[in-house]
């Protein structure tokens, strides 16, 4: 050993120097590490990964009004807005020429689709026009102008011309303006009339009932940890199965199951009047507002908060509060002081766990909740799937993953992902 | 378990005023159902005094006292409300029985430590009592579905003929429903197809990714781990969205092979989450010993880890079976009607045409779930005894 240190860098079996076939070593270990995480990684990136950019990409794609009216978009380039004035007869006639495209692809009610969002009567302008498009002739003489007044007052009017020109470039931050209240206007972004903002009140109400839902876990969940982490091992594993019976129950069973106990003409209701504690005719509303979907989803989550609680809760010593009592502090100073700050790495994760999954839930909320006691979840799928504006859903989905990722980010620093714990 | 503390008889100015207390609570449940609440309240609170110093002073055993009062209670149960009553009355008779006794020999008292406080061991059976009825609330729903899925009728909540055990309140016409009905039969046989398939995909993917995140040198450890948990992470109403928009892109909106993937992907942070933690009591010595004595890197994983390294595997790959056969969001947005799924037609029935024999497929589901709960718990032990984590 002595010998070999003053003779130049220490060499390995085949002749190589030692720091570099252990650097060799260490590379092909994490070359091998990777090559088994690797069709993993790939499977993810395309089954969930790229689905998630795709939807924040729709959040700002904007090419349809470029695609469909391309002269029309060049011609209005000249054109100035806060003329209000309508555009001259060159821009008509580019739009009588791209309509006569656009209607042989039927692309043009797309568009009015699209531009229907912004302006309520784009739609059936659109239809209308298509119809009435085929007869013009943008070579000849007569005026353009005109004829497409006669179909429509609103081409005479400059607020069509004002919501082309905003949403012809290729990508918009409309959506997003559309999903906080607002709109874009002639002089950049403004907030919409008081009657039609609903996004931030959803979003609010989302963010509140989590928190009510949140609060309520732990007020529920922290005995019910406490007494499990103390019971005899014996006593304490029967009564888990309390706990992770719900835990791994389906969750369309327990959805319903409430809406089978909640109901007017449900159990808990025909208990109270059996018991004579409310009248016949004075059966409680219970469900199909916000105390519905409260219930209903601290019962489904109550799980994720005692879970966490407990596996923090059975590394605290009980002979810590036994020595606090000894040295002479009550029974709330020596919990409040001794045992309560050693659980709050379990309350945190527990907490951030349920807020997490009750802020994105869709299930529970869309058939106990009501009208009032739905989250914004709700109304993602509603434009997913029935007013069909993809870009709006794509941009409110796009807000709600942004403060999901922020508390996944927070979890991660908190608790670090490598101890999410499942079941006992 | 061994008493704490040595017992003694207590004074009749303890046990008689908290009868009494709990007499005339049962009073007012009993009362406001007759409709004359504070009569309830002074006639129990009267008779269960009257009662427990019958069974302490006059009767010579516990025993036989305390059968007389279960015996009285069903009997006036049955004359007041019929056989509900006698349930009820008969199950207020055990109770009362047994916590006369419980409170007059002092036995409350056994098992705490000598050294407490009156107001101490009163909040010791309070916050006892708080957990019980947070256990309740946890575990009512699911015990309601069940009678409920015997009703002879189309309603949702318990008939009079059931309340009074009449056998022709109850029927398995749901369950017949169930079994019978092309509908749910059609999802029935999409789900049974769908999650094995998609847990095969994440179990096989999910172990090999795992084995390779718990070697000693992984670069990005941390970010990759946090990818491939992030499934389970986001919403599930935007990973419906995004699959929505992607797979309709690449033709897979519609189609079997979609609905497996989208639910591989869901299952994967599940598989990866109970394999690691298996893989972290692993003995890297014994992959080093098989190498050592001639075994290939194959023939390590098959005959060495995987064997080991199974309970965690399995009980990875029951969670991903239970998240896709559980999972209502992405298949809602991802499939079309030719793969609805079990979860798909109960969430419809829930929404449209509520029919009870979502709550026989309820149950159903409810006895699966209890057998898998079975299997994991079984697993997890087994495998912290191969691991030598805890004794037996």
């Amino acid at each position: 050993m002595s010998d070999q240190t003053t003779s130049g860098p220490v060499l390995a079996a085949d002749g190589t120097p030692l720091k570099r076939s252990l650097a060799r070593a260490l590379r092909m270990q994490k070359l091998r590490a990777l090559a088994l995480i690797a069709p993993l990684l790939l499977f993810v990136l395309i089954t969930f990964i790229a689905p998630i950019a795709d939807m924040l990409f729709r959040s700002v794609e904007n090419q349809i009004v470029q695609d469909t009216l391309p002269q029309t978009v060049e011609a209005l380039a000249d054109w100035d807005p806060s003329a209000s004035e309508v555009p001259d007869e060159e821009v008509f006639r580019a739009l009588a020429a791209d309509l006569k495209v656009a209607v042989k692809a039927k692309t043009h009610t797309r568009l009015g689709t699209r531009l229907n969002y912004e302006m309520t009567g784009a739609s059936s302008l659109f239809r209308k026009s298509g119809r009435r498009v085929k007869k013009m002739d943008p070579e000849g003489d007569a005026s353009l102008k005109e004829a497409f007044i006669g179909i429509d007052k609103k081409w005479g009017e400059p607020e069509i011309w004002n919501t082309i020109l905003t949403y012809s470039p290729k990508y918009t931050n409309g959506y997003f303006l559309n999903a906080v209240d607002m709109q874009k206007g002639p002089d950049g972004p403004e907030a919409r009339p008081e009657n039609q903002q609903i996004y931030m009140i959803l979003f609010g109400r989302t963010l509140f009932m989590s928190l009510v839902i949140t609060g309520s876990c732990i007020l529920l969940g922290y005995p019910v940890a406490w007494i499990l982490a103390n019971l005899p091992t014996r006593t304490a594993n029967l009564l888990m199965i309390l706990v992770l019976l719900p835990f791994w129950t389906s969750l369309l069973v327990r959805t319903s199951a409430w809406k089978v106990m909640l109901q007017q003409q449900g159990v808990i209701n025909d208990v109270l009047v059996w018991l004579g504690l409310v009248g016949d005719d004075a059966r409680l509303v219970m469900i199909n507002n916000q105390f519905g979907t409260i219930v209903a989803m601290t019962h489904i989550l109550l799980p994720f908060m005692i879970l966490p609680m407990y596996s923090v809760m059975q590394t605290i010593q009980p002979t810590y509060l036994r020595a606090a009592k000894s040295l002479g502090a009550t029974n709330w100073t020596a919990f409040w002081r001794v045992y309560f700050p050693q659980s709050v790495p379990g309350i945190g994760a527990g907490s951030i766990l349920v807020f997490i999954l009750s802020i994105g839930y869709y299930i529970t909320p869309e058939i106990v909740g009501g009208n009032t006691g739905t989250f914004i979840s709700n109304r993602i799928a509603y434009h997913i799937s029935s007013s069909l504006n993809w870009g709006l859903a794509a941009a409110l989905g796009a807000i709600l993953l942004a403060v999901v990722l922020l508390l996944y980010y927070a979890y991660d620093k908190i608790v670090g992902i490598d101890n999410v714990k499942l079941g006992g | 378990m061994a008493a704490l503390t040595p017992i003694s008889r207590t004074p009749v100015s303890f046990y008689l005023p908290v009868t009494a207390a709990a007499g005339a609570f049962a009073g007012l449940l009993v009362g406001t159902s007759q409709g004359a609440p504070w009569a309830g309240v002074l006639y129990g609170a009267g008779l269960m005094a009257l009662i427990s110093l019958i069974l302490t002073r006059v009767l010579p055993s516990e025993k036989a006292g305390r059968w007389t009062l279960v015996a009285l209670f069903l009997i006036g149960g049955y004359a007041m409300a019929g056989f509900p009553g006698a349930v009820v009355g008969g199950l207020f008779g055990w109770f009362f029985g047994w916590f006369t006794f419980w409170l007059y020999e002092g036995r409350y008292r056994a098992r705490l430590a000598p050294y407490l406080t009156p107001f101490q061991v009163l909040w010791h059976f309070s916050f006892r009592v708080i957990c019980g009825a947070i256990f309740v609330f946890l575990i009512t729903p699911i015990l309601v579905v069940m009678p409920l899925s015997f009703n002879a009728e189309n309603f949702f909540t318990f008939t009079p003929e059931m309340l009074r055990f009449d056998p022709a309140g109850y029927s398995l016409k749901h369950y017949r429903d169930f079994l019978t009905n092309s509908v749910w039969q059609d999802a029935l046989r999409n789900s049974v197809m769908i999650a094995p398939a998609a847990t095969f995909l994440s179990v096989s993917f999910g172990t090999l990714a795992a084995i390779g995140l718990s070697q000693p040198h992984v670069p990005f450890r941390r970010a990759i781990m946090a990818m491939l948990i992030s499934p389970m992470i986001v919403p599930l109403i935007i990973s419906a969205a995004g699959m929505y928009f992607f797979y309709s892109r690449i033709g897979l909106q519609g189609t079997y092979l979609g609905v497996v993937l989208a639910h591989a992907a869901l299952g994967i942070p599940f598989v990866i989450i109970t394999v690691t933690a298996t893989l972290v009591g692993f003995d890297r010595s014994l992959t080093r010993a098989a190498a050592n004595m001639g075994a290939n890197p194959v023939t390590t994983f098959f005959r060495v880890q995987m064997p080991l390294i199974m309970p965690g595997v399995i009980s990875g790959a029951l969670f991903a079976f239970i998240t896709s056969f559980d999972e209502v969001v992405v298949v809602l947005f991802v499939g079309s009607a030719g793969q609805k799924t079990l979860p798909w037609q109960m969430f419809t029935g829930l929404r449209e045409q509520i029919s009870p024999t979502i709550l026989a497929v309820a149950t159903i589901l409810v006895a699966i779930s209890i057998v898998l709960l079975t299997v994991v718990e079984l697993l997890r032990r087994r495998s912290e005894r191969l691991r030598g984590m805890s004794p037996g």
